[in-house]
């Protein structure tokens, strides 16, 4: 068992001709994922990277029995391609598109939510599992086949703190980017119980930053639900009231979302909560060595 | 984010029908009195400096007049204000309503719930901060079926409003829901609401319209709201750029990532006066204009701190080393370096043949930067 991705994931591409669609469906190949169509209205008969193009995800999924969709389809019609594939029958839709519009995203979860499709994103790098499948861009080098799990609002930050895990031996059974618009699919709350029932998870990485209170309503979750060790990282301690800070949803606006308060949640829920980025291999593994003694 | 001034948050209020005073804009002392004398704006009136910054009423940026000379007067006084860092170039003239009670309304996104909220409170013409939480009501409302009538007659019973008031109500709820999903709005605010004979008006309007819906709102595109000079440059260029008050400019790829190096820059005593998040590219040009953006901030130091995944090193590389050359010599900076990932090794060579050492680890990087920027703050 894995979260949310394993070796029986058919991915379709959702606007898979763009220069985006066919960079990340080559690297979604090598990670070993099974990339079985491609749709772009209109390009149905193409072939992407050995990948057959069709013009709807429904003829798409008649004829290749996808059953994940990767959205890289401009934010203008990212609304219209979600609707499209949930009708479809797809049940886990990752939405790469950055800047779609929250009123179109209310609406976009809220319809997913009632045919119980679940959307990871939008504006995020999706999710992978090494030796099994990724869906979306996290880039394939950082990671490596282990026990660690990872959650996290950030894109790069995460690769980077992967990566660093790597370096210290510690692989990483699933890792989810959720996304940095305000309106997300899926949340720290709603990833935290697929991580505490996996059995090839021991530990879960927790990367937040300012903006909302998805990292406190995390640690509510953590702190009666989870019983596995916690490491909490938040970014954006220094961020100013007000600004928005790259992404959409990382501001502090009247008082609320900022990182001392998620902090603050995270340890009194009992995760261990690392200062900077290169503090976190070293948490996990101390942890990790504490769960091999027992 | 698009902040709307109070007059354009009206001009959004008036197209879906939300009751509103009569009223004008006005640009010199001149034509507020012409406005309050050919009876446009009936008197007496009242005068508003048009600024985005709240706590007008205490700051003197609101005036009354009860003839034409003293709006001329008022507006003149008001006129060239520097309020809260806003210079006055634009007043709103409305009649002056006989008011029975003020209440507070608006609609904004609950990110935990992920739908609109309606929030209501019969305490209104304060900031809604400042209001107990017993006396606010917080309705979410779903997306889907919309504003129901139920949750509108909650709202009644909240204001106590009845007759008159209650159908006017009404209306209003409705003109504000679709007021908020038609202009993509992040909040649609009306504090004071005011009870005026058996009716609404809405004396203050605040309308936040999302950024990324601007697609579809051309009509908002011409705002410049409250960007540096910079900032507006570098949303041009679509560049996640942030001015802050510090010395050193950070240029990082990913928000988290920049965020993060802004910590721990913090952390060693350096001071971020510069955000710029390169995001996710693959075209050095892009790196290039985003450096030469970073050098008109005048930092005292640049940290490149680049974690190449959908960026490759050396694309970052080959942009920083063509902006360099493109610098002005008054506006150089020492910079500190730390590239990893993707094409690492290529960028590492690249940086090192411009005479550019890249340090691999985070701590250090960020000592040396904050060393270049001239020690600790």
């Amino acid at each position: 068992m894995t979260v949310l991705v394993d070796q029986n994931t058919r991915v379709v591409v959702q606007g898979i001709t763009g220069h985006q669609g066919t960079v990340h469906t080559r690297q979604m190949k090598l990670f070993g994922t099974q990339v079985v169509a491609g749709v772009t209205p209109g390009k149905a008969g193409a072939d992407v990277e050995g990948v057959p193009v069709f013009n709807s995800v429904e003829s798409a999924v008649r004829k290749t029995n996808a059953n994940a969709a990767c959205i890289f389809v401009p934010a203008p019609y990212a609304k219209d391609a979600l609707l499209e594939t949930v009708d479809a029958g797809i049940s886990l839709a990752v939405i790469v598109t950055e800047h779609i519009p929250f009123h179109d995203m209310l609406v976009m979860y809220h319809y997913a939510r009632s045919k119980g499709a679940r959307i990871i994103g939008p504006n995020c790098p999706g999710i992978a599992a090494p030796g099994l499948a990724k869906v979306g861009i996290i880039p394939n080098v950082v990671f490596q086949k282990g026990r660690i799990g990872v959650i996290s609002r950030s894109g790069t930050l995460t690769y980077e703190i992967v990566n660093g895990l790597k370096e210290h031996g510690l692989g990483q059974s699933t890792c989810i980017g959720l996304g940095g618009d305000p309106v997300v699919g899926t949340s720290f709350v709603d990833a935290l119980p697929h991580f505490q029932a996996d059995p090839e998870t021991d530990v879960i990485v927790l990367v937040g930053e300012i903006g909302g209170t998805a990292e406190e309503d995390g640690a509510e979750y953590i702190r009666h639900h989870v019983t596995k060790p916690v490491v909490a990282y938040i970014a954006g301690r220094s961020a100013p009231p007000g600004k928005r800070m790259g992404h959409a949803g990382a501001i502090i606006s009247r008082g609320k979302g900022t990182a001392e308060t998620k902090l603050a949640a995270l340890s009194a829920a009992g995760a261990k909560v690392a200062r900077f980025p290169y503090e976190i291999p070293d948490l996990v593994a101390e942890i990790v060595a504490k769960q091999g003694h027992r | 984010m698009v902040k709307l001034a109070e007059w354009r948050g009206k001009d959004v209020f008036r197209k879906y029908g939300v009751p509103l005073p009569k009223g004008h804009v006005a640009r010199s002392p001149e034509e507020a009195e012409t406005l309050a004398r050919n009876g446009t704006v009936p008197l007496p009136c009242v005068i508003k400096a048009q600024v985005l910054a709240g706590g007008r009423g205490k700051g003197g940026a609101v005036k009354f007049a009860n003839t034409p000379e003293e709006a001329r007067a008022a507006a003149q006084s008001i006129l060239g204000l520097e309020f809260k860092g806003e210079k006055v170039t634009e007043l709103l003239l409305e009649e002056k309503l006989p008011i029975a009670k003020e209440l507070y309304l608006s609609l904004t996104l609950d990110r935990s719930l992920r739908v609109p909220i309606l929030i209501a409170s019969a305490q209104g013409g304060v900031e809604i901060e400042s209001v107990d939480d017993a006396a606010i009501v917080r309705i979410p409302v779903h997306p889907f079926p919309g504003l129901a009538a139920y949750e509108k007659r909650r709202v009644a019973e909240v204001f106590g409003a009845t007759g008159g008031v209650a159908k006017s109500l009404d209306r209003l709820l409705d003109s504000l829901w679709k007021a908020f999903q038609g202009e993509d709005a992040e909040l649609v605010e009306i504090n004071p609401l005011a009870v005026v004979g058996d009716g609404l008006v809405a004396l203050d309007a605040k309308v936040i319209i999302e950024d990324d819906a601007a697609f579809r709102h051309p009509e908002y595109n011409d705002i410049k709201d409250d960007r540096t000079p910079l900032e507006e440059i570098a949303r041009e260029k679509e560049i996640a750029f942030v001015q802050l008050d510090g010395n050193i400019g950070v240029i990082a790829n990913g928000a988290g990532l920049t965020m993060a190096t802004l910590d721990v820059l913090k952390e060693f005593g350096g001071n971020p006066g510069v955000f710029l998040d390169l995001g996710g590219t693959d075209d050095p040009k892009k790196v290039t204009e985003a450096f030469l953006l970073m050098a008109q901030a005048k930092p005292k130091a640049v940290f490149l701190n680049i974690f190449g995944g959908v960026t490759r090193c050396d694309t970052v590389a080959n942009g920083l080393v063509a902006a360099m050359s493109q610098v002005p010599p008054e506006n150089r900076f020492p910079l500190v370096a730390r590239i990893r990932g993707n094409n690492e090794k290529e960028g590492i060579e690249i940086l090192r043949g411009a005479g550019i050492t890249s340090i691999p680890t985070l701590r250090e990087s960020a000592q040396a930067v904050v060393a270049a920027a001239g020690g600790k703050t």
